[in-house]
C-alpha cells in the first residue's frame, strides 16, 4: 500500500480553557523515523495520545495506513506505544511483559515463546527473562518496554520521550541503536522528545511544534539550515537573529561567522569586543559585543582569543537565512 | 530514650500479657459458683477438652468461620466496586466520597445495630415499605435470621474493606492501563490481567480486617441474629454472664485469640511486605 502511513486532518484537543492541539495537519512518511519537537506544553504528548488513541480529539481526524481510527478504542489501533515511564508491569516477568501482547490476541504455547525470546534477543536481554522489572537497570528496563512494544510488529510505533530517563552516557549509545533498530525492522518511529540534541541526531523527518501548532516540518538539515521562523531558530540550535532592510529578520548561525584579529576580507564585517568565551572541547562559542551596541555569538576552533579582546566579525553574503516571520 | 523504648513493652506487659495470664489461669481452674470470684485455681485441662469434644461448641466454632467468610466476601464484592469508583473519581471529590464511606462511623454502633433492628423487625420500616408498596403482601421477617446477621457485618465492616482497597488501587499507576491497552487488552481482561493482581495486598488486608472481628462478633449476632444463630462470641457471653462459668469462657476466649492469631500474622506479614515494598 502507497500512501503516507499516518495522515493527521485538522487534528484539535483542548483541555478546558488550554487547547493542546490546534487543528494540525500532518503527514508521516512509511519508513520514517519521525521526531515531534518542542518545549514542554507544546502539545506533542498530546499528539502523540491522540494517535495511540488515549485521547479523543475535538476536531479533525487520524488516518492510519488509509484507515479512520476516529473512534477506534487503543485496544484495536495497529500501534504500539513505548511510554516515558515504561510503564513495565510490577507483577510479570520481563518475558510475560514482552508476551503480553501476544497473549491478548489468544497467542500461547511455543510461537509465543519462540517470538518473545528472539524479541528479547534483539535486546540483548535473553539472560534477564525470569527477572522482575524491578531487578533492572534503568536501561535495561528501557529495552524490555522497548521489546514489548515491538512484538506485535505495530504498524507504526510511538515512543514518547524514549531516552529522556537515561543518563546521558546510556543515552548516547542507546540512540544509534533505536536508529539502528529502526532500519532493521524498517517500520515507521514516531518519537516525541524536548531535546533538539536527540531530534537532529536520530530523525529522519522532525516536525517542530509550539503551542499546539505544528510550525516547521523538513529534514533535519534543513529545518536547521532554514528555519522558518524566529522560534525554530531559535530552538533548533544557536542562531543570531539579526534585523534585515524592510523589516525582516536574518539567522545566522555562530558557526558561519568568522571570528579573526584583523579585519577579514568578507562583505559583512563589524569590530567589536569578546564578553565571555564557553569552551565546548571541539569549539569555543564567543559573545562578542559590537561596537554598535549589538551581541553576537561566533564559534571558533581557535583556542587563541582571551575575554576583552578586540576582534572582528566577519560573515559571507548567503551565511545568513532570511525568515519568514 | 530508653523509657521510651520501654513504654510500649510496659504497655503490652501490663495490659495484654497480665489478663492475658489471668485468663490462662482461670480457664485451667474449675467452676466454683459459691466462692468469690467464682473460680477454684488449678491445672485441668477440661475445659479446653470440653471446647472439642461437646457438639454445641464445634458448631458455634463452624458458625462462626462460616457466617464471617460468607460476610466477608459479600463485603469484598461490594467494597471493590466502591473503592474502585473513588480511586477513579476526580481528586477534588475523592475526600469527600471517603468521608461518606466513614461517616458511619460517628454513630456508636450500638445505636446503628439497633436502628437496624428497628428496619428489619416485622413491623419494621422495610416490611412497612415492602406492604405498602405492595411488592410483597405478606413478607417474611429478616430479623433473627442468618440473613439479618450477615447483613449487620457487611454494614458494620464494609469501611474496613473499602479503605484498604482504595488506597492500592488509588496508587495504581494510570499508564499500566494504558500500557495494557495499548497491547491490545480490552478493558475488562486489563482488570483481570492488571488492576485485580497489583491490587491483591489490599484485597487481603480489606479481607483479614473484616473477618478477623466477624469470627468473635457477638452484638450483631446477639441483637439481629435469632437463636438459631450461634456464634462463639456469643457462645462466650452466654458462658460467663448467663451461666457464670468463668473458667469455660475463658477457654472459649483463649481459643478464640489462638484460632485468630494465624489469619492476623499473615495480616501483619502482608504490611511489613508492603512497607518493605515502598522503601
Amino acid at each position: 500500500m502507497s500512501g503516507p502511513i499516518v495522515r493527521i486532518e485538522g487534528l484539535a484537543k483542548r483541555f478546558g480553557a488550554v487547547t493542546a492541539v490546534d487543528r494540525v495537519d500532518l503527514d508521516i512518511e512509511r519508513g520514517a523515523l519521525f521526531a515531534l519537537l518542542g518545549g514542554s506544553g507544546c502539545g506533542k504528548t498530546t499528539l502523540l495520545r491522540l494517535l495511540a488513541g488515549f485521547e479523543t480529539p475535538d476536531g479533525g481526524r487520524v488516518l492510519i495506513d488509509g484507515q479512520d481510527m476516529t473512534g477506534v478504542p487503543p485496544h484495536l489501533r495497529p500501534v504500539n506505544m513505548m511510554f516515558q515511564s515504561y510503564a513495565l508491569f510490577p507483577h510479570m516477568s520481563v518475558a510475560d511483559n514482552v508476551a503480553y501482547g501476544l497473549r491478548r490476541e489468544g497467542g500461547g504455547g511455543a510461537e509465543t515463546d519462540r517470538r518473545v525470546g528472539e524479541a528479547l534477543d534483539q535486546v540483548r536481554l535473553a539472560d534477564f527473562a525470569k527477572r522482575r522489572p524491578a531487578q533492572l537497570s534503568g536501561g535495561q528496563r528501557q529495552r524490555v518496554a522497548l521489546a514489548r512494544a515491538l512484538i506485535k510488529r505495530p504498524k507504526l510505533l510511538l515512543l514518547d520521550e524514549p531516552l529522556a530517563a537515561l543518563d546521558r552516557k546510556l543515552r548516547e549509545g542507546t540512540r544509534f541503536e533505536l536508529v539502528r533498530l529502526q532500519a532493521e525492522l524498517g517500520l515507521t518511529f514516531v518519537m516525541v522528545t524536548h531535546d533538539q540534541e536527540e531530534a537532529m541526531s536520530m530523525a529522519s523527518t522532525l516536525a517542530v511544534m509550539d503551542a499546539g501548532r505544528i510550525v516547521q516540518v523538513g529534514a533535519p538539515h534543513d529545518v536547521y539550515e532554514r528555519p522558518a521562523s524566529r522560534f525554530v531558530a531559535g530552538f533548533i540550535g544557536l542562531a543570531n537573529i539579526l534585523e534585515a532592510p524592510g523589516g525582516r529578520w536574518v539567522a545566522l548561525r555562530p558557526e558561519k561567522i568568522v571570528l579573526s584579529a584583523a579585519r577579514p576580507d568578507l562583505p559583512h564585517a563589524s569590530a567589536g569586543k569578546v564578553v565571555d568565551i564557553a569552551y565546548e572541547g571541539a569549539r569555543s562559542l564567543c559573545r562578542v559585543a559590537l561596537d554598535d551596541g549589538r551581541t553576537m555569538l561566533a564559534a571558533t576552533s581557535d583556542g587563541a582569543f582571551r575575554r576583552g579582546q578586540d576582534v572582528w566579525l566577519g560573515w559571507a553574503a548567503d551565511a545568513g537565512h532570511p525568515l519568514d516571520e | 530514650m530508653r523509657l521510651v523504648i520501654a513504654l510500649p513493652f510496659v504497655w503490652l506487659g501490663v495490659f495484654f500479657l497480665l489478663p492475658f495470664a489471668l485468663v490462662l489461669a482461670i480457664a485451667l481452674g474449675a467452676n466454683a459458683p459459691d466462692s468469690v470470684p467464682p473460680v477454684e485455681l488449678g491445672l485441668s485441662p477440661k475445659n479446653f477438652a470440653l471446647l472439642f469434644t461437646d457438639d454445641l461448641y464445634l458448631a458455634a466454632w463452624l458458625t462462626s468461620l462460616r457466617i464471617a467468610a460468607v460476610s466477608t466476601l459479600a463485603a469484598l464484592l461490594l467494597g471493590y466496586p466502591m473503592a474502585y469508583a473513588i480511586a477513579r473519581a476526580a481528586p477534588a471529590r475523592r475526600p469527600l466520597l471517603l468521608m461518606l464511606v466513614v461517616l458511619p462511623f460517628w454513630t456508636s454502633f450500638l445505636i446503628r445495630i439497633y436502628a437496624w433492628m428497628g428496619l428489619l423487625d416485622e413491623n419494621g420500616l422495610l416490611n412497612q415499605f415492602l406492604r405498602w408498596s405492595g411488592i410483597v403482601a405478606d413478607p417474611g421477617t429478616l430479623l433473627g435470621t442468618e440473613w439479618a446477621v450477615h447483613l449487620g457485618i457487611v454494614y458494620a465492616y464494609l469501611p474496613f474493606m473499602v479503605l484498604p482497597l482504595y488506597a492500592t488501587l488509588e496508587k495504581l499507576d494510570v499508564s499500566l492501563l494504558e500500557a495494557a491497552a495499548d497491547l491490545g487488552a480490552r478493558p475488562f481482561a486489563a482488570f483481570l490481567t492488571i488492576t485485580l493482581p497489583l491490587s491483591l495486598p489490599g484485597i487481603v488486608a480489606g479481607c483479614l480486617l473484616v473477618f478477623i472481628p466477624a469470627v468473635g462478633e457477638f452484638v450483631i449476632p446477639d441483637l439481629l441474629g435469632g437463636t438459631g444463630t450461634l456464634m462463639i462470641g456469643k457462645v462466650l457471653w452466654d458462658e460467663f454472664f448467663t451461666n457464670g462459668d468463668w473458667p469455660l469462657a475463658s477457654a472459649v476466649a483463649i481459643c478464640l485469640l489462638v484460632l485468630l492469631a494465624g489469619p492476623i500474622a499473615l495480616f501483619q506479614r502482608q504490611q511489613a511486605k508492603g512497607l518493605e515494598r515502598r522503601t
